[in-house]
């Protein structure tokens, strides 16, 4: 195993490295837009939310938070397929590796097939994220040195932007990187609904088909990427707050 | 700690109202304010009790085969459609919540059970016990639950099979497994009440009055650290469901004659396209009962917060 040597597939017929070399790229580069999308979303709306905590805005982005999380992935994918696909007609429902076009129409043919499973993905995260963001703002927000850095005659954004969202991000950075589990967990149904010829389908078909190389290679995989995410939090923090600092 | 005058502040609230009022009484006040938790309240009774009275009612077995109503729609002979097998559909969504509640629930317990007992012993306990129990914890937390999840059902799945019948096997080893992978949280939670309690003054006085360790914990502290907990268990009610959902909907849970609500998704999902109707129905279960499990938490949280004043 620490030899680099993997196994064989009992039904691929292939070197188990090979296969997963094969998959990886495509599920990076879906949960990577997808943790970016739902950064994307969380970040300012529970930012926003916590600077006028109670208002609509923060009522109404409260509820569609609580509703984003308690949508199960897999029926979110369904609804998605259903209205997009089938009554809509704009966006395919498998995920292909093999597209036959060259240049911008190859980028584009790429970008529609990742837009559902990315959208799906992200906004479970999205609904969690935002409450983290926001109850973290919210704590920060009436501490006594913002009031100071508001009396100095700072801008409402510098304010914000600067004293606030740093500090508040620390424990949410902790939460994101607890969270990397349940992420790995949420992709593995993604490309399941999606046909997303990542490692998560992998695993799946390698579990229904018994071929216990690929199953053990896969799950190692995904605990290495599991550490690897807990790692780069640890980095982030040193990042955020210089106090904390490893020498 | 604070002067001998005062009482601590958990006991307050209780005195300082005339009439004699328990703490539970006082959470169910604080629980009705928040309405969106109250309504789910009532949703959740309605969907447990049509679930569990259901079927005397609905008598269509849910294996009935009926080739002349393949997929049909809603209508007022199967008002939630069939399937391709023209099996009626309410049937099998009233059977299959049955299960889906079941794991819910028994889940929840064991995951509480196994995390107040860790966190209780490693909140009690100083030195290395408590250390090497929240090494553990920290250890179990940044497993990976599905990718581990599928990988016990692979191991176990046909020795268990074998052992005790498909259909009890399979119950047994979803329960296991979704409750054994989540009761980390928990015992954070009992560890971190249990630290800060068992310093108070009531419990001091209680070891000054001989009271023994375990009485000091049955009788003092637990009953004071329950309020998050029964939060948590709140929510992994529903993350149990949505575990079970997620692994029928991979195909590795109950075999396909025990309709769990995950189950009758997977199998709607290739028949999307002409019969939406299959899909649609137990999804929205799942969403609605994990939504108003949810919401109940939420407010059992504002209802157990003693921080908060209403």
């Amino acid at each position: 195993m620490l030899q680099g040597s993997w196994g064989f597939s009992f039904v691929s017929r292939m070197d188990v490295d090979q296969l997963i070399l094969q998959r990886l790229p495509t599920t990076l580069v879906v949960i990577g837009s997808s943790q970016l999308l739902a950064l994307a979303i969380a970040l300012p709306v529970g930012i926003y939310a916590a600077t006028k905590p109670y208002s609509i805005f923060d009522q109404i982005a409260n509820t569609l938070a609580f509703i984003g999380f308690s949508l199960p992935t897999f029926f979110t994918g369904i609804l998605l397929i259903l209205l997009f696909s089938i009554t809509l007609d704009w966006l395919p429902f498998v995920y292909r590796a093999d597209i036959a076009e060259t240049g911008w129409r190859f980028y584009w043919e790429h970008f529609k097939q990742m837009i559902m499973p990315v959208t799906v993905l992200g906004l479970f995260q999205a609904g969690s994220w935002t409450r983290y963001v926001r109850s973290a703002v919210l704590d920060v927000i009436r501490l006594d040195y913002v009031t100071t850095a508001r009396s100095k005659g700072l801008a409402e954004r510098v304010v914000i932007g600067k004293h606030v969202v740093r500090n508040a991000l620390i424990p949410v950075v902790t939460l994101v990187a607890l969270q990397m589990p349940a992420i790995f967990g949420g992709a593995i149904v993604t490309e399941q609904i999606f046909r997303v010829p990542g490692i998560g389908s992998l695993l799946i078909s390698a579990m229904l088909a018994n071929d216990t190389p690929v199953i053990m290679a896969v799950t190692f995989v995904f605990s290495i990427l599991v550490v690897f995410c807990n790692l780069l939090a640890d980095v982030i923090y040193g990042w955020l707050d210089p106090r904390i600092s490893y020498r | 700690m604070a002067g001998s005058t005062h009482a601590s502040p958990i006991d307050k609230p209780a005195s300082s109202s005339g009439r004699k009022q328990g703490p539970g009484s006082e959470a169910w006040r604080r629980f009705r304010r928040h309405k969106l938790a109250l309504v789910s309240a009532v949703i959740l009774v309605l969907i447990a009790l049509s679930v569990l009275l259901g079927p005397l009612i609905w008598t269509i077995p849910i294996n009935d085969i009926d080739f002349s109503a393949r997929l049909a729609g809603p209508s007022i002979k199967h008002p939630m459609g069939t399937d391709d097998l023209g099996q009626d559909l309410l049937a099998r969504m009233l059977y299959g919540g049955r299960i889906s509640l079941a794991v819910g629930l028994a889940a929840m317990v064991i995951a509480i059970l196994v995390g107040v007992l860790v966190g209780a012993i490693a909140g009690m306990s100083r030195g290395w016990v408590d250390a090497f129990l929240m090494w553990l914890t920290d250890l179990f937390l940044s497993l990976p639950q599905l990718p581990l999840l599928l990988l016990i059902f692979y191991l176990f799945n046909d020795a268990l099979k074998k052992w005790v019948g498909p259909e009890t096997g399979v119950f047994i080893l979803v329960v296991a497994v979704i409750g054994g992978l989540r009761w980390m949280p928990v015992a954070r939670l009992v560890r971190a009440q249990f630290l800060s309690l068992r310093e108070k003054e009531f419990v001091e006085a209680a070891r000054a009055l001989g009271a023994s360790p375990t009485r000091q914990v049955l009788k003092h502290i637990l009953p004071n650290a329950m309020g998050p907990v029964i939060v948590a268990a709140t929510i992994d009610v529903a993350a149990a469901i949505i575990a079970e959902s997620t692994l029928s909907f991979l195909g590795l849970g109950f075999p396909p004659d025990i309709p769990t609500w995950g189950r009758i998704l997977f199998d709607a999902k290739d028949h999307l396209d002409i019969a939406p109707h299959w899909a649609l129905f137990p999804g929205l279960m799942i969403f609605i009962t994990v939504l108003t499990i949810n919401y109940i938490g939420d407010g059992l949280r504002d209802a157990f917060d003693p921080r908060r004043v209403l």
